[in-house]
């Protein structure tokens, strides 16, 4: 294994005739055996990417390898060394869990005895025996998961792409994912995951990018991330959206970054909280402004988008780039 | 890990593309075996045709040389497979919409098992559709005349034939938006194969303008031989030209499919 499992070289790929940039020039380097995030609101180019280094796409210009080998030129070599699961949990409804790890292993050129085997061993890992030959109809949405995992794993692949693996999960199988992650890696595997939850990219990524609009906008360790958007969110609600506004141009030099005024609700990010919400509340006293209400918590990924690009994730809306639109709904997250 | 036993085969390309296609067409018969009401429907559909045609319209449908049972049954064998062949539309249709094509292109096997796979399970289907509707045949009076090797050789003719059309549905599967319109679209571009043909009626009680068409169309060129075949009848040039058509169509239509299959996900 060479010591980046994934080299990018800015990947461009456009869709409807050239009209959207789903991916405008990402380059990147994730380093083997650790898991690299990539961070980003819907539409920012996450699963196209995903898509892209995994030979299911081609990308419009630019190169990479996986593993060592072109995307373009040896796809064949980089489905031998990868596996992919995600949101879009691709396993056949009709089968059983069983068969459907079955299936892959066959088509990944395995022998029979050895996958047969191996899917009764994941399948015993993934805590999923007692259904192993129940339809995956049958499945919740954290089975269905566990189970697109195990299938994903049964050519013990060295890198592994996990696109949103835990979005729509309920908080107990997002634990469960994020703990068979982790022991995954612990045994040497290289991770990319997507994932719109800063919480999910802190917990598991070693090294994170941040996407939007098909750009990487910030890239880093988590912790240095954290310190360049800000340690704290400082948010203050007021009685009126008078107040609000005044509050903006009062408080404007206490933040590096533009703070987001919300109706009635004023949020700025700011590096020491205390200190700061110390300095605010003197201020908005001198003033005579009331103050409705106080709050300081962890940046959201909505903070680190305002922060980072001065909008909000949820204004990203570009259209879902699936090549036929409309076609997979499901597969909103480009 | 140890216990687990050797994890590698090794075979030549060509045997790995085989059992890719023989693992997605097993895939599809378990799944087509899991969902009864498409077994139902698969075979109430001709049984309905069956009585119906048998015992409500054939009474007014005029035929020489034969009873209208043994003129029907082999033409409803033929438009059974050739509705049989729909299901590839269907099947991949339904695959591209849950994403599962996309799960396959990321796995290091054959690119064309998918189609092949589909094509090949929809023609195992069409083996058990004809059993069925060949017993059913017999139940209400069919009598064929021509020996056991003429009637499998039929059988033959009619498999090829659907089997050749399943790569025109299968195009049909992957540029239509979901499993719902590629069965509506099948709907028109079968069924005036099926009607205008020699499956129920002779051509010759059609009026004059419909006859070059229903005569020469292939479905017709099928219907014929295989009721030549079933009955002992003499019936021409009719297999040949039918399995001209058949790889004719193949010729066409295999290359579309896969050409579409490559530009889809």
């Amino acid at each position: 294994m060479p010591e980046f499992a994934v080299v990018a070289h800015d990947i461009v790929r456009l869709f409807a005739k050239g009209e959207v940039r789903a991916l405008d020039g990402v380059s990147l380097e994730v380093p083997a055996g650790q898991v690299f995030g990539l961070l980003g609101p819907n539409g920012s180019g996450k699963t196209t990417m995903v898509r892209i280094l995994s030979t299911i796409l081609s990308p419009t210009s630019g190169s990479a390898t996986v593993a060592g080998f072109d995307i373009v030129k040896q796809p064949n070599q980089v489905r031998r060394h990868i596996g992919l699961a995600g949101q879009n949990s691709t396993v056949d409804e009709n089968l059983t869990g069983f068969e459907n790890i079955r299936m892959v292993g066959l088509l990944n050129h395995l022998n029979k005895d050895f996958v047969e085997a191996k899917a009764n061993q994941l399948l015993d890992d993934f805590n999923l025996s007692d259904a192993a030959h129940r339809t995956i109809k049958t499945y919740s949405g954290g089975m269905r998961r566990r189970l697109d995992l195990a299938a994903a794993l049964v050519a013990s692949p060295p890198i592994l792409f996990l696109d949103e693996p835990t979005t729509g999960l309920d908080p107990q199988s997002r634990q469960d994912l994020w703990g068979i992650i982790e022991r995954l890696v612990e045994g040497g595997t290289t991770v990319l995951l997507t994932t719109q939850y800063l919480d999910e990219a802190d917990r598991l990524a070693k090294q994170l990018v941040v996407l939007d609009h098909g750009k990487i906008i910030a890239q880093g360790t988590s912790a240095e991330l954290k310190k360049q958007m800000g340690a704290t969110v400082l948010a203050l609600n007021f009685t009126s959206s008078d107040d609000a506004v005044r509050a903006q141009t009062l408080l404007a030099s206490l933040s590096a970054t533009p703070a987001n005024l919300d109706g009635t609700v004023l949020e700025m990010t700011v590096d020491n909280g205390p200190a700061v919400t110390a300095d605010a509340l003197r201020r908005i006293d001198a003033a005579g402004i009331t103050l409705g209400g106080l709050a300081l918590r962890e940046p959201s990924l909505d903070d680190v988008f305002i922060n980072l690009t001065g909008h909000k994730a949820e204004d990203v809306d570009a259209p879902a780039p699936t090549g036929r639109p409309g076609r997979r709904p499901r597969k909103a997250n480009a | 890990m140890s216990t687990l036993p050797s994890p590698v085969s090794n075979h030549s390309a060509l045997r790995w593309a085989i059992s890719d296609v023989l693992t997605m067409a097993r895939r599809n018969l378990l799944a087509l075996f899991r969902v009864p009401v498409a077994i139902v429907f698969m075979i109430i559909q001709p049984i309905m045709f069956v009585i119906l045609f048998r015992y409500v319209f054939g009474g007014a449908i005029p035929i020489v040389g034969t009873s209208y049972v043994n003129y029907l049954i082999p033409g409803i064998l033929v438009q059974t497979t050739m509705f049989g062949s729909v299901g590839t539309a269907i099947g991949l249709a339904e695959d591209l919409q849950k994403g599962l094509i996309e799960r396959f292109r990321a796995l290091p096997m054959a690119r064309l098992a998918v189609l092949a796979g589909r094509t090949v399970s929809d023609l195992f289907r069409n083996v058990l559709i004809l059993a069925i509707i060949t017993g059913v045949g017999f139940l209400v009076g069919f009598r064929p005349t021509g020996g056991v090797v003429a009637y499998l050789q039929a059988c033959l003719l009619m498999l090829i034939f659907a089997y050749c059309l399943s790569w025109g549905f299968a195009y049909v599967g992957l540029a239509a938006p979901n499993a719902e319109a590629a069965q509506a679209i099948t709907f028109p571009l079968i069924f005036p194969l099926a009607f205008a043909s020699a499956i129920f009626v002779l051509v010759s009680t059609m009026p004059g303008w419909l006859r070059p068409f229903a005569n020469n169309q292939p479905v017709s060129q099928t219907a014929d031989a295989v009721r030549g075949l079933m009955l002992g009848q003499p019936h021409g040039q009719s297999t040949w030209i039918a399995l001209a058509w058949a790889i004719g169509a193949v010729c066409v239509l295999a290359p579309l499919a896969v050409n579409k299959y490559r530009k889809v996900a």
